[in-house]
């Protein structure tokens, strides 16, 4: 779920708010965001892909973390690098690559298709499938 | 337009066509309308361009270069899994049309797809927000007028039961809101019973609530219990990575006969006495690298968590993903994707996939496809009704088709209600032992439990005139599936595509036919009197023509 909005990156630019799909923001007093309804959280880290200063920090559980959680601590999250990180694979930022551009699903498709198993999230085309239905 | 019980600040608009979503199908279809000449707008429960399975999922395509060879293999492909109950025409649509659509994705949405090396590109996969990104800005090109946060609650119709517009609550201004419009098309997505599934929360089954109301059908409801491997901790329902896992118990003993593919049951049936754990131990290091940069965001919670996937085990559960990655829902009654209803469209998850999977998963490929092509289609047959009607349009006395959650039939309820009957419906359709494990003695239970239910949300739920109707309507929506659901999984009696009867194990050739559900209060299903169109049946097609 998301846990921080940093006050000292943020430039109020009101994107998460916007863009994100669960209306789990809601603007300060003061214009820096807020995480209004936590509750309603589906962990999509699509706000934290679109803050354009990496202000946000997306915790990987899919429900809100303990306290004393150093997924609520911003300065231990700074600290480790960790805060930007979805958004630096995506590629979105000034002088980045796309990640798209990167994607190399192709070798494990092909190593798929050399090996018996079927795969979900891979083409059909190449697939030898047996068993059950993946979703 | 002239409505009647209009509340003074409902912000109205009129269009030519209303697009209802705003994942991949709403967004072809709104782009493809707008092509065709349509005046276009689109409403999203959340953000276009964010919202929805494919913005934070990402999706493989089902993109098969037009080689009959390469054709043939992808058609055959799912086709015994799904028990035959697709249709070779379609799917031979479907290819044909993704492949345009992807290509012009490429082209003129610049989306940037690997290189493969040899000049070109490798256009079988999309990553979801670079994807809806592109798509965005695609309909802001075409004059697509787009409103996020701005989910629809009930379709509007005329005298002669027509659709000619649909009405919801705008989030951000806090006001209801109507589109008169000559035709809509329905992209709300899925059903995924707000399990977490990744993205999916906004997939309340929405569209397919307020179709039935407008009395369309549904089809291949009894093939909605896709269930998704996920870490225990997360949301994220990335899967393909599983054929690459062993599944353990908690001594560290290997879980005979799990698998991501074959024995999911497995692992659903050991998840109801204790923990299942996983490793992905069987990528070698090249496979490990290309696993990395083709789907970032399977990685994002084991990073997040310290974990490597690789090495360490760690403990899975499996997320309801309903018809999100199953097949079922609205009924389609024409190549246009046009439904039973006039001027009511439908693309993407909120229609039936059993046309080109059968039974088995969209997932995977067809899902993606699917967007596409239904989108392109619904998009430009709604452009060609809405023109039909002319002038006609604006003139329309129409009135408004929300039932439950919106007009109780007896006293309203107090606030709040809603959250009880999304666990109600909850308790019944998400346990494996139910909805994936099935069998009639706890089938039938499941389904009395979920009538009771309806009866009564449909007496007392109310939303009043705020935004509580948003959750009152989405509760409304995931009971109707439920009951549709479990109704077409007890009419089903035997074991096909994706529903597994225990007390009805192996197919009964004489019951190849796709299933109807429709209705509300009482629920009627029927066989789809159209036949499946599998190998020998396209075969005999072609000769004929
Ligand atoms: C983790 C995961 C991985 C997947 N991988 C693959 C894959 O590899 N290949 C594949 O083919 N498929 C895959 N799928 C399935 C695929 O994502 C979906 O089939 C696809 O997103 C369907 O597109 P859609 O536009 O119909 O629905 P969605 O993308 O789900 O979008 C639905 C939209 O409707 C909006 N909406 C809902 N209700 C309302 C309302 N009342 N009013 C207004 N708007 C509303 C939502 O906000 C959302 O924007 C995957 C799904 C998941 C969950
Ligand atoms: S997107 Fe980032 S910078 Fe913009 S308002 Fe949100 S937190 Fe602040
Ligand atoms: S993770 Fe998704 S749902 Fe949660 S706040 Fe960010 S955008 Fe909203």
């Amino acid at each position: 779920m998301i846990e921080v909005v940093s006050q000292d990156r943020c430039v109020k630019c009101d994107v998460c708010v916007k863009v994100c799909p669960m209306d789990v923001f809601a603007l300060g007093p003061d214009g820096i965001p807020v995480i209004a309804r936590q509750d309603d959280c589906q962990t999509c880290f699509m706000c934290e892909a679109h803050c354009p200063v990496d202000a946000l920090f997306v915790a990987p559980l899919s429900g809100p973390a303990p306290a004393g959680s150093p997924y609520t601590d911003e300065a231990a999250l700074l600290e480790a690098g960790a805060m930007g990180r979805y958004r630096a694979v995506l590629g979105w930022g000034g002088g980045r690559t796309p990640g798209s551009r990167l994607d190399q699903n192709h070798v494990f498709t092909a190593r798929l298709a050399a090996g018996s198993q079927p795969a979900e999230e891979t083409p059909a085309g190449r697939r030898r499938v047996s068993g059950e239905p993946s979703a | 337009m002239t409505v009647t019980g209009l509340s003074p600040h409902t912000h109205e608009l009129s269009a030519g066509v209303f697009v209802v979503g705003g994942g991949p199908a709403a967004a072809w279809a709104a782009y493809k309308a707008a092509q065709a000449g349509a005046d276009v707008v689109l409403a999203d429960k959340g953000y276009c361009g964010t919202s929805g399975a494919t913005a934070a999922a990402g999706t493989g395509v089902w993109y098969v270069p037009p080689h009959p060879a390469e054709r043939e293999k992808a058609m055959a492909g799912r086709e015994a899994l799904g028990g035959y109950l697709a249709d070779r025409r379609w799917m031979a649509r479907v290819l044909d049309q993704t492949y345009e659509g992807v290509n012009e994705l490429a082209d003129t949405g610049r989306y940037p797809f690997p290189p493969d090396g040899a000049g070109g590109q490798l256009r079988r996969g999309v990553q979801g927000p670079e994807y809806m990104r592109r798509m965005r800005i695609l309909l802001r090109r075409a004059g697509v007028r787009i409103l996020d946060h701005s989910p629809v609650v009930e379709l509007l119709v005329d005298a002669d039961g027509a659709v000619a517009g649909a009405a919801g609550y705008q989030r951000r201004h806090d006001r209801p809101y109507r589109v008169s419009a000559g035709a809509v098309v329905l992209a709300t997505g899925g059903c995924a019973f707000l399990s977490r599934a990744l993205g999916c929360d906004v997939n309340t089954g929405d569209g397919a609530l307020m179709a039935a109301e407008a009395g369309a059908e549904l089809s291949g409801m009894e093939f909605s219990n896709a269930y998704a491997l996920a870490p225990e901790f997360s949301s994220v329902t990335k899967t393909a990575y599983y054929s690459f896992a062993t599944f353990y118990h908690e001594d560290g003993t290997v879980l005979e006969g799990a698998g991501s593919q074959k024995g999911r049951s497995v692992i659903a049936r050991t998840l109801l006495t204790e923990k299942v754990y996983c490793r992905i131990d069987r990528a070698d290091a090249d496979a490990q690298r290309a696993m990395r940069l083709a789907q970032a965001n399977f990685f994002l919670p084991f990073d997040r968590m310290g974990i490597d996937p690789f090495t360490q085990r760690f403990p899975v559960t499996l997320l309801l993903e309903g018809t999100v990655r199953g097949t079922g829902g609205i009924r389609i009654t024409g190549d246009d994707c046009a439904t039973s209803v006039p001027g009511l469209y439908v693309a993407g998850d909120a229609a039936t996939r059993e046309l080109i999977c059968g039974g088995f998963t969209g997932g995977g490929s067809h899902n993606a496809a699917w967007a596409i092509s239904s989108g392109t289609w619904a998009g430009r047959g709604a452009a060609r009704h809405a023109a039909s009607l002319g002038p006609l349009t604006a003139r329309r006395r129409v009135s408004a088709l929300g039932g439950a959650g919106l007009r109780p039939t007896g006293k309203p309820g107090r606030p709040g209600a809603a959250r009880e009957v999304v666990a109600a419906v909850q308790a019944e359709v998400l346990p494996y032992e139910k909805n994936l494990l099935r069998h009639e003695d706890r089938l039938a239970p499941a389904l009395a439990g979920l009538h009771s239910t309806w009866s009564g949300l449909r007496a007392s739920l109310y939303g009043g005139d705020g935004a509580e109707v948003v959750a009152t309507r989405q509760a409304a929506a995931l009971a109707a599936h439920g009951r549709w659901m479990y109704t077409a999984a007890l009419a089903r009696q035997e074991t096909r595509g994706m529903h597994k009867r225990e007390d009805r194990p192996g197919a009964d050739p004489s019951s190849r036919r796709r299933l109807l559900v429709s209705g509300l209060d009482e629920i009627q299903v029927r066989p789809d009197p159209v036949a499946p169109v599998g190998p020998q049946e396209y075969a005999g097609l072609r000769a004929a023509s």
